[in-house]
This record gives structure tokens, sequence and C-alpha cells, in this order.
């Protein structure tokens, strides 16, 4: 059993959209229409060429099993990975908000 | 294998037609999916509902589950001996050990159309994508985490068991909340020389004793004084990297941030995150009546100068 790479999915590695595709499961006209909508940021769009930070990877796959699961239309993903990504943001800021507080305080919320 | 009612967990009549399954699907699948749910148990919950759906919305697999007969969920029970070769195009001798009731369905057509294995396509391994809880210690360091995966392997007649893998995977230090990572190849093998799956860890940070964690940064609590407050002291700081001592200035109040630089979480590529100590006034209970006479000198230098 050897250990293999590990990929870092942060804003350090970059990944086109073919890869996107493949690793995503999303087709490539569904991957566009998300980005062209603004739900999936893009890191450089030169022309019609994409490229992604790797943290996209994870709202990718996310979008390909909403709309699996849940049967959702491209309008419906789209919404549903803006609002997972505030959401996502929210609740990195209460993560920063409660670690101010002091232990007995953080436990009592 | 243990008997799973799929009605039951849609919640709908036996007779019920493939629009009322699909709307109790839907509505079930809206509240439980777990990228979307708060629910307690969410994701089990869906697992069963992803599962009694994908046998019921097709009329053949449906039809295939109706013969097994209704029995009490959860009871251990096996397929009747012509169920295989009338439902599921295998022969009569195959042996249900080690199948997974909802795997009963899951390569029913491919295995009817007899079209799996010899020269048939070449079809990719699944991916995982687990939650991986680790310290913040192990964050830290780094870990290897050992898991057990139940991964899909497929006989010549294309039907699936779940075979258990051990899967080590090496966290390197840096690994935050939130953080994702990918095994590429370390998911379920690929069948007819598809490629494997990918095996993905969504990081966790176990809530700790001491530190908390915000991304990089981790945050403790400054027990002072108040005459280490007012005169300022130095205290020693549990850090991940070991004790440190810690100056704090004079005059420092309650909720002041005090900043270790580089002391919190290392960054895979950049400067690791700080460490802050929150500093928190702690005024004794019960005082001496020494203590008592010198805290009212304080008040009564205080009024003097203003």
């Amino acid at each position: 059993m050897n250990e293999s790479e590990v990929l870092w999915l942060d804003d350090h590695r970059v990944v086109s959209l073919t890869e996107l595709v493949e690793i995503s499961g999303l087709t490539r006209e569904e991957l566009l229409e998300l980005v062209q909508g603004g739900a999936i940021p893009v890191r450089e769009a030169q022309g019609a060429v994409y490229t992604f930070s790797a943290q996209v990877v994870g709202m990718a796959r996310t979008a390909c099993r909403l709309r699996d699961e849940l049967e959702l239309d491209m309008g419906g993903l789209a919404v549903a990975l803006r609002l997972l990504e505030r959401v996502r943001e929210l609740e990195a800021e209460l993560a920063r908000l409660r670690a101010l507080l002091p232990r007995d305080q953080a436990r009592d919320r | 294998m243990k008997y799973s009612d799929y009605y039951a967990a849609l919640g709908v009549e036996r007779g019920a037609s493939a629009e009322e399954i699909k709307k109790a699907y839907r509505k079930l699948a809206h509240k439980y999916h777990p990228d979307v749910s708060k629910e307690p148990e969410a994701e089990v919950r869906f697992k069963e509902i992803a599962e009694a759906y994908q046998t019921l919305k097709d009329p053949e697999k449906r039809a295939a589950y109706d013969a097994l007969g209704q029995r009490p969920q959860g009871e251990e029970f096996r397929p009747p001996p012509d169920w295989a070769r009338q439902h599921a195009g295998g022969n009569e001798g195959f042996s249900f050990d080690d199948v997974a009731f909802g795997d009963l369905f899951s390569r029913f057509k491919t295995a009817r159309d007899g079209g799996f294995g010899a020269g048939g396509d070449s079809m990719p391994g699944q991916d995982f994508e687990i939650p991986a809880e680790i310290s913040i210690e192990d964050a830290f360091n780094g870990t290897t985490l050992e898991m057990q995966l139940a991964m899909p392997e497929y006989d010549a007649s294309g039907r699936v068991r779940r075979v258990p893998h051990k899967v080590k995977a090496r966290i390197p230090p840096g690994a935050i909340d939130g953080q994702r990572l990918r095994l590429p190849g370390k998911g379920g093998r690929g069948f007819n020389g598809g490629r494997a799956g990918d095996l993905y860890l969504d990081i966790k940070l176990k809530p700790h004793a001491v530190y908390r964690a915000a991304d990089h940064d981790l945050y403790v609590d400054l027990r002072l004084a108040p005459w280490e407050a007012a005169l300022g002291a130095s205290v020693p700081v549990q850090t991940p990297a070991g004790t440190v001592n810690l100056k704090v200035p004079p005059g420092t109040s309650s909720g002041q941030k005090l900043r270790l630089a580089g002391r919190g979480l290392p960054r895979p590529r950049d400067a690791a995150g700080d460490l802050f100590a929150v500093a928190q006034i702690v005024v004794p209970a019960q005082l001496s009546e020494r203590e008592r006479e010198l805290y009212e000198g304080l008040r009564e230098a205080r009024t003097e100068r203003t």
C-alpha cells in the first residue's frame, strides 16, 4: 500500500476547464453556464480559455451532486451554489468571531 | 442481508404512482441532502432515501423489488432461489453472501443486458468523498489517516459486492477546517481498464481544549490577574510548537489580542498563521483584608487623580 500524492485543492493550484469537467462530473456546457452566470469564479480568462483555482473543485462537485440528487436545473443550481458559498463565508466569519470569545463564553453559545 | 422497506423510507404507499414517488423523493431530498441540510443524521437519512428512489423510480427495478415481498424493515433475509434468475439475469446458484441489499438492484439492467464484462465498456472507479476529522496537533504536525472504505467490485455478470479496503492517506501539515484534499487514484478500482476513482478528504478540525482555530490562526485565552494586566508581566503561553513566554505590556485590557506571529498553523506554501492570546482579566472572588485595603487604596488614588 503506497502512499499516493496528496493534492491541495486550494488557491495555489490551477485547474483547466477540461480537468474540471473530468473531476466534477458536470458537462463542459453546464460548467460554462455556471461560470458565465457568475456562480463559479474564474481565475483567469484568456478569450474562451478559462483557468480556475482548485478551490472551486469542491463547488463543482457539489453542483454535480445537486444536479443528480436534487434534480435541479441550471438556474436552480446557480442559485444554490451562490447561497452555499454565502453560507460558507458566514460560517467562516462566525468561527473567527467565536474564536475571539473566551472559552467559557463560547461554550454557552 | 437486511431487508429495507423502500416505500416506508419515502413515506409512500406500496401502490404509489411514479409521480407520487418522485414527489415524495424530492420533498425529502430537499430536507435531507447533506450539501444543504443541517438536520441531524442528514447523511444517513439521505442515503436511505436515495437508495429507495434509485430502485423505485425504475419500473423494472421496482418490479424486482416488489417480487421480494413485503417484510419488516431490517429483517435478515435472502432473495428466494428463483429471484435472481427471474429478475437479475443471474443463475440460480448465485450466492448473495456479502451483497448489500441496495446493490441487488444497482447493476441490475447491465447484468440483464449481458454486456457487462466480456468486451464491454470500461467504467471509471467510484470517487469517494469523506469527512476527515483531525486534531489541531495533527493539523500542525501532519498525520496519516487509515480508513476502511467499502469499495465496489464487480463480478463477470456485473453484480457488485462491497469489499472493505484499507486506505492510507498522508495529511500534510497545514490542513485546516474546510480544506479539501484530493488523492488521485485512491478511490474505487476501475472496471475493464477504466481509471481508478479518486478519494476526496474534507478536513474538519476537532474542538480543542486550549486552541480555537480560525483559518490558520489560533486563539487562546490569556488569563491575567488585575496587577499583571496593569503592570505588565511575562506569562507562559501554550502553542502547538511548545510553551513560549509572552510579554504582556502594562495597561492590557480584557479582550485585547496579543499576537505571537507565525505561531499558528503552518500554511503549505506561505508563512504560518499567527497565535493570538486574548487577554481576560480574572478578579479574585475572595479578597483578604490586606488585599481589600490595597484595592481601596487604588480607588482613592484614582479619585484623587480625577
